[in-house]
């Protein structure tokens, strides 16, 4: 078993890292609160602005897009204008459509090869699982603004309404949460049943996965079975919104461990996997037109390089050109 | 299936891929190149050695030198830096690669292809890797990793297909592209890639054709369309003031099945009165350099534009070659342009302005002939391929790094009567790879090859069992060689043929003969006789 | 480099809305502060005020169960005090809905269960009668 120490560490000591046991620290801890609210914060985005300038100094020497259907060539044959974009317009546009419906992904398929037969069938179960877990949580995130802005936008509340079309017990049960926690569970048992997916899999794989669960099952544990007392949590979080931080009170451990859970994974992006957010608009192979032919494209490192030159190789092919009739 | 055949298995894979070793077994890897070709292209650390060897001769810094290729690579190509750190092993590329399926070896998912370099990144260039080591999926740069990416790196053919399903666009091709580019760096290279090579370099084409063969060849080529159309053609090489460069794999001239594709062009330039040449100095359209580095990439690209100055034509032509394109299409005007010598083509025949290509001023035969077509400016026999039917292999490049897909189609649908295509995920943009592209198509790697082309080959026997279809047509010259072999052990009973042979079948010359055959040679129906395929 | 410019664009559209609660309150810096409740006139409710803050819609669904489905209307109150199990005889008696219950529910964007679609606001009914 690979990473059996790992294991056992992520195990044993997230919960611990996690917050959960910060929760039940001494009431005085609480002062640290909104400092890692702000740390947590800036991190994120310092940190992926960080990761974006990284990446983005190095150049795009050539225009590599993968193309995905007909080009633009000949008038009368009609070009696939999202999957072979010829236009900077048509790049951003599938580009868009990758990251809000995971087009590539939904091309996927399982092929299996047998001893006299390659077979394939359409398999959708991982963009399923990919897109529910993306949208539920932009969702979710989107809920989060009633605790943060004051008054609630309308479109907070709208979004609140749409997402629990049925009301059962004492709290309106969100959609988003369900499945939510559906799809990170199936990401994760698929991770560890396919046996493909389980062989490339490593450490910071589960890593995120577990952090993203941990964060999950804080929030719903405390909304749905514990309860808190959510106004002093709107409280702290407008304060800390408007840079004058009150302390936390009345708010619970499970709210504690929810914030430095979630801050912790803030934190965790940037140098993590999850940095794909912003990375993938950068994808060269699929943010660029494939109008090299039309439209040439500038390596800024382009440097001349040896050649066989003409005179060279006319020196060394003199006479047999001659016995030829090739014209020099 | 008879159980002689390579027997083709998947197993779940168990245990820790970073603790496993490839097994030079004879059949799954190509000849180290020899000293002579390197040196002839100066290339790094020339030596006697083989894959085989236990000891692999590196110089002494080759530690040094690959972190250091690492380290400049990543600053010049933001696709390698942003491949090495946005992956999330979902899997979805896992069961795409030919060479997977074929091999069922884990580490020809292209996922853990690129973890091969991935985890030497992580390890030296990343904060986490650097504390965390393996926990952070990092793993130390050794002797036997660098054998590894021998192994894995050229059992891989670029051929893209992971990369139309994968949500980032991770192009295991450049990350394929790289690391054959660091393996050049301590002298790790094989022969089949840079003998070609160093061939086109010196001599001007990967076969390594002298200028007299060249015209000798082109010339039997003339007396054989005569002999079967009763029209003599003429064929320029070097003709100064040309309108078109016409620029071809060199197989086309010297190899079957890709000569019959010789003799479509042919008959066809000499039936629209082509004003064109050939070249001797730029006689190779293909780029074996694209399987070395980026660089030998360019420096062998740089002949066409060199020679179409020279030669002051107006713009260039290029024949049917997979790889090729890739060059031509994405790299070449970049590399060695601007063209602004040249002009942008217009159909001599047809008047068809192509500005798509207005900037490169290269186009594709098939887009040339489709064009010519579709106005009606050539007249076609589809009855003259009806001892054919026909299916359709996109070659991976045309299809993936430029979607050249509809136009060989069109000409085919116009050449044929009786045109078949394969099984939808094994074509288009879903196509599946000969399985010896990208310098793999030598004899020494035949189990591998086999094993690549096996997806391939069972698409073919689909539609051969399913609509009887006896002839593979494609664009590519290394399809064209390796493709028999393949279906032969596979499919048996398919044949494979270019798209403008078909073309040229078909083709009506003024003032030809009655034809009796085929540019094969084959014995064909005359217009007068029943079809015998109803 | 056009793209670089077009990357930081897209950062900074990124962090606007990242930060949208901050450059929000910024502009509603006045309106922000929780709402403050009168405390029940009789000085003391059902249960202990954090115990309410957090779970008092879990007691009005136990007692809409008790009192709709077993007809058990006696609550005995953590002190010993007995009560009615009723909304509108027990709570809305010193609570106001408008003045109270609103506020919160507002305040922290919860929409509660629809405890008006079936009860009346006794108050916008009957004339305000002040302590």
């Amino acid at each position: 078993m690979r990473y059996r120490a790992g294991f056992a560490l992520l195990i044993a000591l997230a919960p611990a890292c996690s917050g959960v046991a910060l929760a039940f620290l001494p009431k005085s801890f609480l002062v640290l609160a909104p400092a890692v609210a702000y740390a947590a914060c800036a991190i994120f985005l310092l940190g992926l602005l960080a990761r974006l300038w990284r990446w983005t100094s190095s150049p795009v020497p050539f225009r590599i897009p993968t193309t995905c259907g007909q080009q633009r060539s000949l008038a009368w044959i009609p070009p696939a204008r999202l999957d072979n974009p010829s236009t900077g317009l048509t790049a951003g546009a599938r580009m868009l459509l990758e990251v809000l419906t995971f087009r590539s992904l939904l091309r996927n398929s399982r092929s299996r090869a047998g001893s006299d037969a390659v077979t394939s069938h359409d398999s959708l179960g991982l963009w399923l699982g990919a897109i529910v877990f993306h949208w539920s949580l932009l969702i979710i995130l989107l809920r989060h603004l009633r605790l943060f802005v004051q008054p609630v936008p309308a479109f907070v509340l709208t979004l609140q309404k749409l997402d629990a079309p049925f009301h059962t017990g004492a709290h309106p049960l969100y959609l988003s949460d369900v499945a939510l926690l559906l799809a990170l569970a199936y990401l994760l048992l698929r991770r560890l049943a396919n046996p493909l997916v389980r062989y490339v899999s490593l450490l910071t794989d589960y890593l995120a996965l577990w952090l993203l669960l941990e964060v999950a099952l804080t929030g719903v544990l405390m909304r749905y079975l514990i309860g808190v007392d959510v106004t002093s949590i709107k409280q702290f979080a407008v304060s800390l919104a408007a840079f004058s931080p009150v302390l936390p009170r009345n708010c619970g451990p499970w709210f504690f461990a929810h914030l430095f859970l979630a801050c912790s994974l803030a934190a965790y992006i940037p140098f993590s996997k999850i940095a794909h957010m912003a990375g993938v608009w950068l994808s060269p192979t699929r943010n660029l037109a494939n109008n090299n032919r039309a439209v040439r494209h500038i390596n800024p490192w382009n440097a001349p390089v040896k050649t066989h030159t003409y005179a060279e190789w006319l020196e060394e092919n003199k006479d047999k050109l001659k016995s030829a009739g090739i014209p020099e | 299936m008879s159980s002689d055949l390579i027997q083709i298995e998947q197993h779940s894979p168990k245990g820790d891929w970073a603790s496993t070793k490839p097994e030079f077994r004879k059949g799954t890897w190509c000849y180290s190149a020899t000293p002579q070709n390197l040196s002839s292209l100066d290339l790094p650390n020339p030596r006697p050695w083989q894959p085989s060897d236990p000891d692999w001769k590196l110089p002494e810094n080759w530690k040094q030198i690959l972190l250091d290729g690492i380290k400049e690579r990543l600053e010049k190509y933001r696709s390698f830096r942003l491949f090495m750190d946005l992956c999330v092993r979902c899997g979805a590329c896992a069961d795409k690669c030919h060479f997977y399926l074929g091999s069922g070896d884990p580490k020809n998912m292209p996922v853990l292809r690129a973890e091969l370099l991935r985890s030497i990144y992580r390890r030296y260039f990343t904060v986490s890797g650097r504390l965390f080591g393996r926990l952070a999926g990092g793993r130390e740069l050794t002797e036997d990793v660098v054998k590894e990416w021998f192994y894995y790196f050229y059992q891989c053919t670029e051929c893209r297909r992971c990369s139309v399903y994968c949500p980032y666009g991770i192009d295991t091709a450049e990350i394929t592209m790289i690391g054959r580019e660091l393996l050049n760096l301590i002298g790790c290279n094989t022969n089949w890639v840079l003998d070609p090579a160093s061939k086109c370099y010196r001599i001007g084409n990967h076969l390594g054709i002298p200028p007299h063969s060249l015209k000798d060849n082109l010339d039997f080529a003339v007396d054989e369309l005569e002999e079967i159309t009763g029209v003599r053609v003429e064929v320029p090489i070097g003709k100064k003031g040309a309108e078109v460069l016409f620029v071809a794999p060199s197989a086309d001239y010297f190899v079957t099945p890709h000569y019959y594709t010789l003799l479509g062009y042919l008959a066809l330039f000499h039936e629209i009165g082509l004003d064109y040449t050939f070249s001797a100095y730029a006689s190779e359209g293909g780029n074996f350099g694209l399987f070395s580095s980026h660089e030998l990439m360019k420096r062998l690209n740089a002949k066409i534009y060199d020679e179409a100055k020279r030669l002051k034509v107006k713009w260039v032509l290029g024949g049917e070659c997979g790889h090729m394109w890739r060059v031509i299409n994405q790299y070449m005007d970049t590399m060695n342009g601007p063209a602004d010598f040249l002009e942008t083509p217009v159909s001599p025949v047809t008047g068809t302005r192509f500005d798509h290509v207005r900037s490169t001023k290269m186009l594709h035969i098939a887009e040339f002939s489709a064009d010519l077509i579709h106005q009606g400016k050539i007249r076609l026999d589809p009855r003259r391929n009806d001892h054919w039917r026909v299916t359709y292999h996109d070659s991976c490049n045309p299809a993936r790094a430029m979607g050249l897909l509809d136009e060989p189609r069109y000409i085919l649908r116009s050449s044929c009567n009786h045109f078949f295509e394969m099984p939808e995920s094994t074509i288009r943009e879903h196509t599946f790879c000969c399985g010896s592209g990208s310098g793999l198509g030598t004899d020494e790697n035949m189990e591998m090859r086999l094993r690549g082309g096996y997806p391939r080959a069972m698409a073919v026997k689909h539609v051969k069992e399913r609509h009887d279809v006896n002839a593979l047509a494609c664009i590519c010259a290394i399809d064209k060689a390796v493709l028999p072999p393949l279906l032969e052990y596979w499919a048996p009973g398919v044949e494979v043929a270019g798209v403008h042979e078909l073309l040229g079948n078909a083709l009506v010359l003024k003032g030809e003969k009655q034809r009796t055959t085929d540019l094969r040679g084959q014995p064909i129906q005359t217009a007068e006789e029943e079809p015998a395929h109803a | 480099m056009r793209e670089r410019w077009l990357i930081t664009l897209g950062y900074g559209v990124f962090v606007v809305f990242f930060t949208f609660p901050l450059w929000r309150a910024a502009a509603a810096r006045s309106s922000g502060s929780m709402p403050r409740l009168q405390s029940s006139p009789a000085g003391q409710c059902v249960a202990p005020v954090e115990q309410m803050r957090v779970a008092h819609m879990n007691m009005l669904f136990q007692w809409r169960e008790d009192a709709v489905r077993h007809n058990n209307l006696t609550f005995v109150a953590y002190n010993g005090k007995v009560y009615r199990k009723s909304l509108d005889g027990t709570c809305l008696s010193c609570h106001d809905k408008q003045q109270f219950c609103d506020r919160c529910h507002a305040y922290s964007g919860v929409s509660g269960p629809d405890c008006w679609n079936c009860h009346n606001d006794p108050r916008a009914f009957a004339p305000r009668v002040m302590p």
